[in-house]
């Protein structure tokens, strides 16, 4: 009746070790954690983690917006915003070989971004609903308003522009704009942190500065796309210094984040956001080096922008992939519970429920759990 | 036009029970899931789709044990999760030799074990549950709605108009437990409405009136809450050590579910987060920070005309 035999090589037929415990989610296998954890040329600051899940699916639903939508607006918006606000400078400063073009910029991908947003609704017809109510607790509808704001005065500026109609109220809106421009930038980061999606809402001490730095790249990428070099020493200022603080902080959140951090270096997102610093470092370096060349200016801004884009997209790639795996949302809840059954007692006793009901889970967790961890 | 409160998070005790409604606000009312008694027959799940209409979404084989319906979605309201545990418990393996031969025995009717002592039943269990949404007392997802279409009823559930959903998908990303989802040829976003059109005239929803063993429980909360107790009491007076109370606590990141359960394991080999936070919770901090990088923007910007004129 068996099926196995002794060997000198042990039970053949039998394999030990092979024996899965259901319900315990060694879903991902031990090389392919190992790879997944570990950074080229150096060990891994997260260390794996075991955690149990129900056969390895997600416990939450996975992102439905699409990347070349919202990645894609998260770019537009801000490059829109940030075009403003160097707009207004150039025209304060009497640059107008500067403004013009950033003013197209902003209405172009201002425009661009309405479109993208409309068409990622489930029904596009419907997208007036967003002005029914204004909502605090919801970034997306203070962003509809911030955009319902500031699409008529773009609009407005960039076409006094280039007809020289009304210089006065063109110069209104062009300062309103440029007033309106870094919300429009920076309220697109609370829009995707303020998620149970981990990879962005652990985030959301870092994103808003990454995406107002990322913005400030690009719309000096497009300064020094579209305007002379007799004019553009501002853009291009805030071009190598958008740049620079963007590659910064883009490191600097990657690693703070704890495991939460580990999908930017991964996948579709990883090479996303490794573009994104190569074409960002590259640029900048580009834009200082070539100051005295049109065309090595040009091409500067051209991989600033599309350093800009890549870091945009890379966030809203490593959003999804952190959202389609158990351990980015199961680990660190499991961490921070074990942090809270930990504290001192006096602290315990400000959170007298929370706490004690994680200690009493703990202590029953014993009979429940062969494989249990964190 | 409707300028709706800041608050609505982070005061359970007010956003949660439908307040605003005056005299028409009713007593909150809840599930109770004891998992301990479900039986996996999945009659919630075909009540839940009978009555609301909920249209299929695919029989599929998963390889996950019984189950075929994988998870809560647009068109999975109820979700009956199936666990098959081993449990190497009290036993003990020299590991040397031929394994001995296991007399598995004629088919009876009788348990396993209910002749020969516990000892001698096999190691293994099946864990049933048949999840739902939680109905959050604070909801993440009805705080992220930008067209106020997500609401809270006078019963403290929360729900999605659906003349009013334009399918923007932030309550999707939103919810900490993977519950609501946009349906794909519809492009509206659905999930459970604790049977809004049922309740409202006296009836039980349609997952607990199906229910043969009265898994699923459906009630006033504070009395489900302390039936709960008591039943958790008794089974751990049983010996069921493993069995613990999951979303009943109004001091939790969410403040307290109206659907929770009795477990008999961890939440996330049920596949729920251990640990759910309402995501707004972190909102404030997050403007604040996102008005600072707004500021830096426009200063760092205007330092770049401060320099040299060329």
């Amino acid at each position: 009746m068996s099926t196995s035999d002794v060997t000198r090589e042990g039970v053949r037929g039998q394999r030990p070790g092979r024996d899965a415990v259901t319900g315990s989610a060694r879903v991902v296998g031990e090389g392919q954690r190992r790879r997944h954890g570990g950074r080229r040329g150096g060990p891994t600051r997260v260390p794996d983690a075991e955690f149990r899940s129900y056969y390895g699916r997600p416990v939450l639903n996975q992102v439905v917006w699409e990347a070349s939508d919202i990645g894609g607006y998260l770019f537009l918006g801000g490059l829109a915003g940030a075009s403003s606000v160097l707009a207004a400078g150039a025209e304060l400063t009497g640059r107008d070989a500067m403004a013009r073009p950033l003013k197209y910029t902003a209405l172009a991908a201002i425009s661009g971004s309405v479109v993208a947003l409309v068409h990622d609704l489930g029904r596009p017809e419907r997208f007036l609903n967003m002005l029914r109510v204004v909502k605090p607790t919801s970034p997306m509808s203070v962003g509809t308003w911030i955009l319902t704001a500031y699409g008529p005065l773009a609009g407005v500026a960039a076409v006094t522009a280039a007809t020289g109609w009304f210089p006065r109220i063109g110069r209104a809106a062009t300062l309103g704009a440029a007033a309106v421009g870094p919300l429009v930038a920076t309220y697109t980061a609370p829009l995707v942190c303020d998620t149970a999606v981990p990879s962005w809402h652990e985030g959301y001490r870092y994103m808003p500065f990454l995406f107002a730095a990322s913005a400030s790249a690009a719309a000096g990428g497009a300064g020094l796309v579209a305007s002379p070099l007799g004019q553009s020493g501002p853009a291009r200022r805030a071009a190598v210094g958008g740049a620079l603080v963007e590659t910064a902080v883009s490191t600097a959140m990657e690693h703070r984040m704890g495991l939460a951090g580990e999908p930017y270096r991964l996948g579709t997102a990883g090479v996303f956001v490794r573009a994104a610093k190569a074409l960002t470092l590259a640029g900048a370096a580009g834009a200082v080096l070539g100051r005295r060349s049109r065309a090595v200016s040009a091409l500067s801004g051209a991989a600033l922008l599309a350093g800009s884009a890549c870091t945009r997209l890379g966030v809203f790639h490593a959003g999804k992939q952190s959202a389609a795996d158990p351990k980015y949302t199961v680990v660190p809840q499991r961490r921070r519970m074990a942090e809270r059954a930990a504290e001192p007692a006096a602290e315990q006793e400000a959170r007298a429920e929370a706490a004690g009901r994680t200690a009493g889970r703990a202590g029953s967790g014993g009979a429940g759990g062969g494989a249990a961890g964190a | 036009m409707v300028v709706r409160s800041a608050r609505g998070h982070g005061d359970p005790g007010e956003s949660g029970t439908g307040q605003g409604y005056g005299d028409e606000q009713r007593e909150r009312v809840g599930f109770f899931t004891d998992t301990s008694v479900c039986i996996g027959c999945k009659a919630c799940e075909v009540a839940c789709k009978e009555w609301n209409s909920v249209p299929e979404d695919g029989l599929d084989f998963t390889a996950m044990s019984f189950d075929n319906s994988v998870g809560l979605g647009a068109d999975t309201w109820r979700h009956v999760a199936f666990v098959e545990q081993r449990r190497p418990l009290g036993h003990q393996d020299a590991g040397v030799g031929r394994p001995a031969p296991v007399d598995l025995g004629m088919p009876s009717t009788e348990l396993p074990g209910a002749y020969t002592g516990v000892e001698e039943r096999e190691e293994f269990r099946w864990l049933m549950a048949s999840d739902v949404c939680k109905h959050c007392t604070s909801a993440a997802c009805l705080d992220v709605c930008p067209t106020g279409s997500l609401f809270r009823t006078e019963f403290g559930t929360v729900v999605v108009q659906q003349d009013i959903c334009n399918g923007c998908g932030y309550c999707v990303s939103a919810c900490p437990y993977g519950v609501i989802d946009r349906r794909e040829d519809d492009g509206r976003a659905w999930k459970c409405t604790m049977c809004y059109d049922r309740i409202g005239d006296g009836m039980e929803p349609a997952c607990a009136k199906a229910c043969p063993t009265d898994s699923i429980q459906f009630g006033n909360l504070d009395e489900l809450r302390e039936r709960a107790a008591r039943r958790l009491e008794d089974l751990h007076g049983a010996g069921v050590s493993s069995a613990r109370l999951y979303g009943e606590d109004p001091g939790d990141g969410v403040g307290g579910n109206a659907a929770f359960f009795l477990l008999l394991d961890e939440p996330e080999v049920y596949g729920m987060p251990p640990d759910p936070v309402v995501t707004t919770r972190d909102l404030p901090s997050m403007w604040a920070h996102a008005g600072l990088a707004a500021a830096a923007l426009l200063v760092g910007s205007a330092a770049a005309f401060a320099g040299r004129r060329r």
